[in-house]
Order: C-alpha cells, then structure tokens, then sequence
C-alpha cells in the first residue's frame, strides 16, 4: 500500500474556482515531495485536500487506505494525527506560551476536560520539551509565542507537529514570510527530520531555486493541474515557463 | 460639492428638523425653564451631612445589586455568546434563534425589566438584580459572539489539523484570543451596571436610587444634595478603579 494515494482528484469552491482539476499522484514513504508553482495554482488546496481542511469536490484520496474525503470523524482524526502540518503565517495561539502551543499537537490524545483546564502530564510536558529541544527553543519554552521572531515562530509551529509523531509533514509555504537565513534554517530542518526520521515531507514552495535545493521529487503545479512530476534535474527552463505561464502571458503597454 | 451629496445633506436636514419638530424643541422654554433648575439645585445646599450615614448601607446594596447582577449575566452570556457566533454554532438555526434572545434581551432596557420583575417577586433589590442580570447578558452576548466571530482563523485551522475535537478547538484557538476583550469588557459592563442598579432603585428595585425617588417625592432637597453627591463619589469611583484594572488586563 502507498503511503499516499491520489487518484482523479477535483475541488471547485462555492464562488465556482476551479482550484484542483484531475490530479493524480502517488507518494511513498519518506520522499521529499516539493510543490511548486505560482499563487493560485491550488498547492495550498491541495495540502488541505490531504488532511480533510478543504473536503475534495470529487475523487480519492488514500493516507494508508483511510480516506479524507468520505472518512468520517474517527477516520479524519487518524488522519490528522498522522499528519503534521505547518503554515505560512505560523499559526500559534499568540497569547499561550511555546511550550503550550506545542502541547496543542498532541490535544487530540487526550480527554476532553483535562484539555479544557489545561492539565498536562509529566510525560506530555517532557515530549513537548524533547521536541523544542530538536528545534534548539527550549530556553524559550515559558515565552509567549508573540514575542519570538518569525524564524523562531516557525520552528515552534515545527515542534507542534513533531510531538504528534508524524508520518507525514505538510508544509504550507513554510518560508515564504522569513527571511533569507530562516528560510534557509528551516529547509535544512526539514531535511533533516525528513532523513532522521524518515517523515514524508510535502512542501509548497514558489521559488525554484529552493525547490531544486531541497526536494528529491517536484511537482509543478499550474492552474489546478500537474504540469511536471520528477527529479530536480529536468526542472529544465521550458518546464518552468509552462509552471509559471510566462509564455501564456501577454505583453501589457502595447508593445 | 456634487448633487448627491446636496441631496443627502437636504434629506438630513430635512430629518433632523422634522425631529426637532416632534421632540418640541425650544428655546423659549428651555430660557424659561432654566431659573427654575437653579432654584431646585440651590435648595439641595446646604446638603445634610446628618443624612450621610442612612446612605451608606443603600449604596452597598446598589453595588451588591451590580456585582450579582453583572456575574449572572456573564454566565449567561457565556453560552448564548458562544452559540451566537456563526462560526461556532451548529446549525444555522441555533445561530438565529440565539441571536434573537440575544436582540430582546438588549433591546429592552433594563427599567422595563425591573419594572416586570417587580410586579413579578415584589420590591427589594432582587428583582433589581434580575433586571440587571437579563438586559447585560444580551449586551455581553453579542459583544462576544462578534469578538469570536473576529478571530484569526490561523490558529483555528492549526488545531484542527492535529486531530482536535472542536471543544479543544475552542478552548484553545479561540478562548486565548478573546480573553482580555472578554474581561475589560465585563470590567465595563460592571461599571455600567452600578449606574444602572442606582436608576432601578427609582423603580423599586431597592438600593441607593429608591432612597433617592422617596426623598424626591417628599420634597426633602438637603437630604438629596447628600445623596446625589454619595452617587458621583461612587460612579466616578468604580470608574476609575475598573479603568485601572482593564489597563492592567491589555
């Protein structure tokens, strides 16, 4: 069985955009999958078509046989648990603190009126710590997660995802509001857990050369559909053109 | 200076006359009535010191009447508020019919209640408390439910995706971020409320204010000036004390 299994996959929203159109694709075990493309193109639809945020218009979609799509409550909690998720804009709960936001992965292991009242075990405490460690914030644990940088913010979002044991991390544009060093810092992260750990890493990207850098497999993405799928290698400027549409666009002013 | 706006401006002048029509705006009266205004402040001094102490115990029944008052309406706000939230109710029908008791209870100021609520359980501060409790609850309840229905849904979308049922959602993604509006809010609301129970009194419902209507309606102005000058001390008391606090929470 494939970790990950996409066959024929479509989204339209309500307001009529067709965000995803017959998409297919299969993903193994510990690949690092990059999704490039241009804003719009539906790699942020797609990432949450996996995890049952955004429910598929038609299709299947198959994490270890269970599916997001017609999966109901228990199915989509397995889902989630399974998989990881980080965002473009961090998504902490600013007021709580860091080592209270990276509780918040593991929620979903615990009854309901001990999470309501916050009241974490001893062991929940030191995975949470184990896991700022990994990310190098642990002197930052009792800090509220507004006063970090954004760097630091992200590398919270990652401890997040890592307590919940992940198989799989998808990784939403992950960069795209940091810096040169942090972007950097975080993709070699990613690399990393996705080598020490063996955790498929599916990761939104709009920069090639990022793309190229960091993932063993890319996907181009272009208006809802798969323009490209293969190694780094034949990433190839005519590829890309098709990716990004420059030859679709037409020249503006009246040339 | 285009004709729409020409036409606007002729319309609300229009409006605002007509207003000022019904509402028997006057000058005339107001310069006749004015002298006798001063008459009715002049014969509160001098106040009656002597009296002071008989305000005391009525003035912590209005601040009692406050305090319950606004508690039982934050608890009721707190569920109504929640289900109120387009985000947050189940089905659309639990939105507008929560709504709905959400408008009446705001709607209706809270004299009316205190005067249904007397002729309900009688005199006395209770019903005071009641009427307070009813018509701060709608307040409370629509101020929530639009702090949650204004939540960044980031940390909304981030819990979900861990697996998190929606109550840990709530409790996590949404509870934090509403928080300090929440309590300088019901800080505010309490504020409010001590004038509030100060004015029930005058219908009955006990306290500083039924003190303040039986002076009035025996004429006893020295006791009165006393009286009115024991309700600024404590508004402008309250006031400054919540304003304080909210700083403190923000």
């Amino acid at each position: 069985m494939k970790q990950i299994e996409v066959k024929s996959l479509y989204k339209t929203y309500d307001d009529g955009t067709e965000a995803l159109k017959d998409v297919n694709i299969n993903i193994e075990e510990g690949e690092f999958v990059v999704l490039l493309g241009p804003s719009g193109a539906g790699k942020s639809t797609f990432l949450r078509c996996l995890n049952g945020l955004v429910k598929a218009t038609k299709g299947t979609i198959g994490i270890y046989g269970l599916s997001p799509i017609t999966g109901k409550r228990e199915e989509l909690r397995k889902i989630r648990q399974m998989t990881g998720m980080i965002f473009q804009e961090f998504n902490l709960v600013n007021r709580l603190s860091v080592l209270t936001n990276v509780l918040t992965g593991i929620l979903s292991y615990k009854g309901t009126t001990k999470s309501v009242f916050h009241v974490f075990s001893q062991g929940e405490k030191l995975a949470a710590a184990h896991c700022l460690q990994r990310v190098n914030l642990l002197d930052k644990a009792r800090v509220r997660a507004d006063n970090l940088s954004g760097g630091q913010r992200q590398r919270v979002g990652i401890a997040r995802a890592l307590i919940q044991r992940p198989k799989i991390l998808l990784a939403d544009e992950p960069c795209s509001s940091l810096d040169p060093k942090s972007t950097q810092d975080i993709l070699d992260f990613l690399q990393k857990i996705n080598r020490e750990d063996n955790i498929t890493i599916i990761c939104n990207l709009h920069i090639p050369e990022l793309a190229v850098k960091y993932g063993k497999r890319i996907v181009g993405v272009s208006q809802g559909e798969i323009a490209f799928d293969g190694k780094p290698e034949r990433l190839t400027d005519p590829v890309l053109n098709r990716i990004y549409g420059f030859d679709q666009v037409e020249p503006s002013n009246g040339n | 200076m285009n004709a729409k706006n020409i036409l606007l401006f002729l319309v609300l002048a229009t409006a605002f006359w007509l207003a000022a029509r019904n509402s028997e705006l006057s000058l005339t009266e107001l310069s006749r009535g004015l002298p006798n205004v001063f008459d009715y402040l002049l014969r509160m001094y001098p106040p009656n010191l002597a009296y002071a102490p008989k305000v005391v115990v009525p003035l912590i029944e209005t601040l009692a009447i406050a305090l319950w008052g606004t508690t039982f309406s934050i608890i009721g706000a707190i569920p109504l508020g929640f289900l109120a939230a387009k985000n947050i109710a189940p089905v659309p029908a639990v939105f507008w019919i929560s709504r709905a008791v959400l408008n009446f209870f705001r709607a209706i100021n809270e004299i009316i209640f205190g005067l249904i609520f007397v002729s309900a359980v009688g005199l006395g501060p209770f019903p005071g408390v009641l009427a307070i409790a009813v018509h701060s609850a709608g307040m409370l309840g629509k101020f929530f439910a639009e702090a949650i229905e204004n939540v960044d849904r980031g940390p909304i979308e981030a819990l979900e995706a861990t697996g998190s049922n929606r109550i840990k959602v709530i409790t996590y993604a949404i509870v934090p971020q509403i928080m300090p509006q929440f309590i300088a809010y019901c800080l505010y609301r309490f504020e409010v409320n001590v004038r509030a129970a100060a004015v029930l009194g005058v219908v009955g419902a006990g306290g500083i204010g039924f003190v303040l209507i039986t002076n009035m309606r025996l004429f006893e102005f020295e006791n009165l000036g006393i009286i009115l000058f024991t309700i600024y001390i404590t508004v402008v008391g309250i006031d400054s004390l919540t304003t304080t606090l909210r700083a403190k929470i923000i």
